[in-house]
């Protein structure tokens, strides 16, 4: 692949979003997951307790990421045209899902502190 | 007639697939996105201290700016063009289905040239390849070893008779979406008040080559879908008028095309060309094969004959003996450099090839206008080649549209082969021109894609 260039893709992203905003979305996943690598190694095991309410709250943040797809362009679920477009949407609604889970074990870990799921 | 030069074709296409790649591969998000490419982000750096003039700071000319600033060493870089605004084309359609504001196509052209270029706020008057200089319309004489032309083309106004630019609007239902980022929108209006009040709605196309020969037939399907979101659809009347004997170039397209005006109930009407309005009289005159016919309208969409600028016309550059009323330049068709002049080269618009007015051309021009330049500079023989390659998402509603792509054998070449259908709606194929087009547009301008 001697065309292979990750920062063509970094460039594109960078004038989507803007420059700034781009990579303080990038800072913003990094720090949730460090987070969570943080609170994993902290407490040396998962919580069942705390993963079943991140698992719980999947949907809501698949929800979200669709929600924000529909918002953000002149389009709708009408618009879903082949079987494509149901792999995107589910993509979509599976990054939302996966990254709101993350987000809310991390904020009880972080919350309710380690004790708490004692 | 492509037989001699397929082995050459086959060893650049891998490279060229790639690169089709990073410029439509970014609105999925997703893994495929690992296949982008920056050609020549690696390539290795020429010393020299050539004199390169570069007509026109559009996509172009600007993109090719940026790479050759990065590849050449010393270079003595021009870049000559009069219009302090750059505009976002493949944006017009957006704004002129009022999904956009004009502002949205507007950035300055400087703003887009790195530094280390010399940048002239001027057109050039005059111009002689025999003599390897340039006069701007200021008077200044630039002398230069490697030209190349990325003027665009000129929207031929005064060719449409009793139209003109100040009659666009709402008032009189007249809609001239390629003329500016504020026509755009002033078009707009017009379709706006058109679809709610109802009528005759007339589309159509130029007989010349033209840029983004998808465009006309894009704001039909836009005006349709917008009167049926507004329930108005029974009380209005769409015609597209096509020049030729087809309404799409690529027969497998027009096929696909004329099966969804069937579908939406849109008249298509073959070669039928604009010649002339009557706003009084709210009357269309059409040249056909049997005569001329005038039709009423309510609403229509005017779209000049496309030619290139005088000065290169005058030239000396264009075909002596095709598009002899257009003037486009002779290049080669695969290698882009001028058949005459072997120290011009041309991007975009004005190359007198047979496919390729679009953004998406202009992506594949300008990476094998580099690699000969650069090549030649370095006193090597130049690969790359461009095989006619170009891409038009063509929006058939608000949400949905088909990412068609061929090249000059009237081949489709999809970027995602038995991923991304190329004749089948799809709101992937519209969150790409939505979303990431622009964004991919505008790193290609400084030549990171």
């Amino acid at each position: 692949m001697e065309e292979f260039s990750f920062m063509t893709i970094i460039a594109v992203f960078e004038e989507m979003f803007g420059r700034g905003v781009f990579w303080a979305m990038v800072l913003v996943a990094a720090v949730i997951t460090l987070a969570y690598l943080y609170v994993l190694v902290r407490d040396r095991a998962m919580s069942m307790r705390k993963f079943l309410l991140a698992q719980l709250s999947m949907p809501i943040g698949g929800a979200l990421a669709v929600w924000f797809v529909m918002l953000m362009t002149n389009s709708g679920f009408r618009d879903i045209g082949g079987p494509i477009d149901w792999l995107v949407l589910l993509g979509v609604f599976a990054a939302g899902a996966i990254g709101f889970a993350i987000l809310v074990y991390v904020v009880q870990s972080i919350v309710r502190g380690k004790a708490s799921d004692a | 007639m492509y037989a001699d030069w397929m082995g050459e074709r086959m060893d650049s296409f891998d490279k060229i697939t790639a690169s089709r790649r990073g410029f439509l591969g970014l609105a999925t998000g997703g893994a495929a996105l690992a296949l982008g490419a920056g050609q020549g982000a690696q390539a290795s750096v020429v010393r020299t201290n050539a004199r390169i003039l570069i007509l026109g700071a559009g996509a172009g000319g600007a993109a090719i700016a940026n790479r050759l600033v990065e590849r050449l060493d010393g270079a003595s870089i021009t870049v000559l063009d009069g219009r302090p605004q750059h505009w976002y084309q493949p944006g017009f359609t957006l704004i002129a289905s009022g999904l956009r504001k004009a502002d949205y196509a507007v950035s300055t052209t400087e703003q887009w040239l790195p530094n280390g270029v010399t940048y002239i706020n001027e057109y050039a008057a005059e111009l002689d390849p025999d003599a390897n200089r340039v006069i701007t319309t200021g008077g200044q004489r630039i002398d230069y070893d490697y030209l190349i032309v990325a003027t665009g083309l000129v929207l031929d106004w005064d060719a449409i008779e009793g139209f003109d630019l100040s009659m666009v609007g709402p008032e009189n239902g007249i809609s001239a979406h390629y003329a500016s980022p504020e026509m755009a929108e002033l078009s707009w209006h017009a379709m706006d008040k058109f679809t709610s009040e109802g009528g005759v709605g007339m589309f159509g196309r130029p007989a010349t080559e033209m840029k983004c020969a998808g465009a006309p037939v894009k704001l039909c399907f836009l005006a349709e879908d917008i009167a049926t979101t507004k329930g108005n659809r029974s009380n209005c009347e769409f015609i597209y008028n096509a020049q030729a004997q087809n309404l799409f170039g690529v027969p497998v397209i027009h096929h696909r095309v004329r099966q969804i005006m069937d579908e939406r109930d849109i008249t298509y009407r073959y070669q039928h060309v604009l010649k002339g309005i009557d706003l009084g009289a709210k009357t269309a005159t059409y040249t056909t094969p049997d005569g001329e016919v005038t039709d009423r309208w309510d609403f229509i969409n005017v779209i000049p004959p496309q030619r290139a600028p005088q000065v290169i016309r005058d030239s000396g550059l264009s075909w002596a003996d095709r598009w002899t009323d257009q003037g486009w330049i002779e290049v080669d068709m695969q290698t882009l450099r001028h058949a005459r002049y072997p120290n011009v080269f041309g991007i975009g618009d004005i190359d007198g090839v047979p496919k390729g007015k679009t953004a998406a051309s202009v992506k594949f021009h300008i990476p094998v206008v580099e690699d000969h330049l650069v090549s030649e500079i370095a006193g090597r023989e130049g690969t790359r080649i461009y095989d006619g390659y170009t891409s038009c998402p063509l929006i058939t509603r608000i949400g949905r549209a088909m990412l068609v792509e061929f090249d000059y054998q009237d081949n489709l070449t999809p970027s995602f082969p038995g991923v991304i259908a190329p004749l089948e709606e799809l709101w992937i194929s519209w969150l790409m021109k939505e979303v990431a087009l622009k964004a991919t547009y505008n790193a290609m301008l400084r030549g990171r894609a």
